[in-house]
């Protein structure tokens, strides 16, 4: 075997073992915005974002609470949409038992004009949000938490010492039919943890659209 | 005959319902065909915009063993007033099939486990074989990756 076929058989030994032992997938290689990101049972970072009444809100806000309903979320994106009235109903069940809602909106509103702050105020006095609904503006918040779609909420709970993230994921399992839900991961692990339990199933996957970062 | 081709495929256009386990048989009865799957709906801004870079390479590779295979995410109860009237309208060469699967917290990581759901997300799969890519595509970054998979795998 000469020279140049050994190489080209490293190559290709290379690039098969490459393709076949699942290094193929380092998602994070080709995708540096969205990182790793938060796990269940990590503290979950406190941050000061603009509400649509103009006002600065962060976890700091709700000091009072158990806990906070983090869902990042947007105007734009068809699932996010389906999920309005649940996210709304979400908040009127939890608020008063100590978990209300704090909704985020991470996109660049450069790539999607419909997500903007004004936006934003139109829809929330629309729909009558009755929980915050904070932009993201450099995307820090979505990129720590590691969000990566939307909707896509963060559980927390608040403990002597700041807050830890209890479950990460999906709100229920039927995107396109609330009444025919099985499973409502959210609303479940709230329950458990008003019980001082944690959640069963503590994260899920669900479809949604990908957060929109900003270029360059 | 192209203009006849072309309206047999826009009025003969079904877009068969189908489970992971029908896509996984599809997989591994192909032997050396290279599927690419993309997983889509019509909902979703960037998987439309990509939708064209995947047509033209199913149609660049024609009479290959490669299949372009678009999966459609859209809810089946908006099959015949979203989907079907959108390929209508495009005419892509490639098959399009309706997902059916529910829940999708069980289903997203038997596709792959780094998937977080998001679409678009497309998997490519030879041979047993399989490459995963959440993200959105050119016509430049799919050829190359299309390329550079299928030629390595035996």
């Amino acid at each position: 075997m000469n020279c140049t076929s050994l190489r080209t058989l490293v190559v290709t030994l290379t690039l098969f073992l490459g393709f076949s032992s699942g290094m193929v997938s380092p998602l994070h290689a080709q995708n540096p915005l969205a990182p790793d990101g938060l796990k269940v049972g990590d503290q979950a970072p406190d941050f000061t974002l603009k509400n649509v009444d103009g006002k600065l809100v962060g976890l700091r806000s709700f000091v009072d609470s158990k806990g906070v309903i983090l869902v990042f979320t947007c105007n734009h994106c068809p699932y996010s949409v389906k999920y309005e009235d649940r996210i709304i109903e979400l908040h009127n069940t939890f608020a008063t038992k100590g978990f209300p809602v704090l909704a985020v909106n991470p996109n660049d509103t450069v790539i999607v004009p419909e997500d903007a702050f004004t936006k934003m105020q139109e829809r929330a006095s629309e729909k009558k949000f009755p929980f915050p609904y904070v932009i993201d503006e450099t995307q820090i918040v979505a990129k720590k938490y590691g969000a990566r779609r939307t909707p896509h909420v963060f559980v927390l709970l608040r403990t002597r010492t700041g807050w830890t993230v209890e479950y990460i994921g999906a709100i229920d399992d039927n995107p396109d039919d609330a009444s025919k839900t099985e499973s409502k991961f959210v609303e479940d692990a709230v329950n458990a943890l008003l019980k001082n339990t944690k959640p069963e199933t503590a994260t899920t996957k669900a479809i949604g659209c990908t957060i929109k970062w900003k270029k360059g | 005959m192209i203009v006849a081709a072309i309206l047999l495929s826009v009025f003969s256009l079904t877009v068969p319902k189908v489970t992971l386990s029908d896509l996984e048989h599809r997989f591994a009865s192909g032997k050396d065909t290279t599927y690419v799957v993309n997983f889509w709906a019509t909902w979703c801004k960037p998987c439309v915009e990509e939708l064209p870079s995947f047509d033209m390479l199913a149609r660049r590779e024609s009479g290959n063993p490669v299949v372009v295979l678009l999966v459609c995410l859209d809810a089946p109860s908006d099959l015949n007033a979203k989907v079907l009237p959108f390929l209508r309208k495009r005419a892509f060469a490639c098959e399009t099939v309706l997902f059916t699967e529910q829940k999708p917290h069980l289903w997203i990581d038997k596709v792959d486990s780094t998937w977080s759901g998001a679409i678009p997300a497309t998997l490519f799969v030879k041979n047993g074989k399989r490459l995963f890519r959440e993200q959105e595509f050119t016509q430049r970054t799919l050829d190359s990756t299309f390329t550079t998979f299928r030629d390595h795998i035996r």
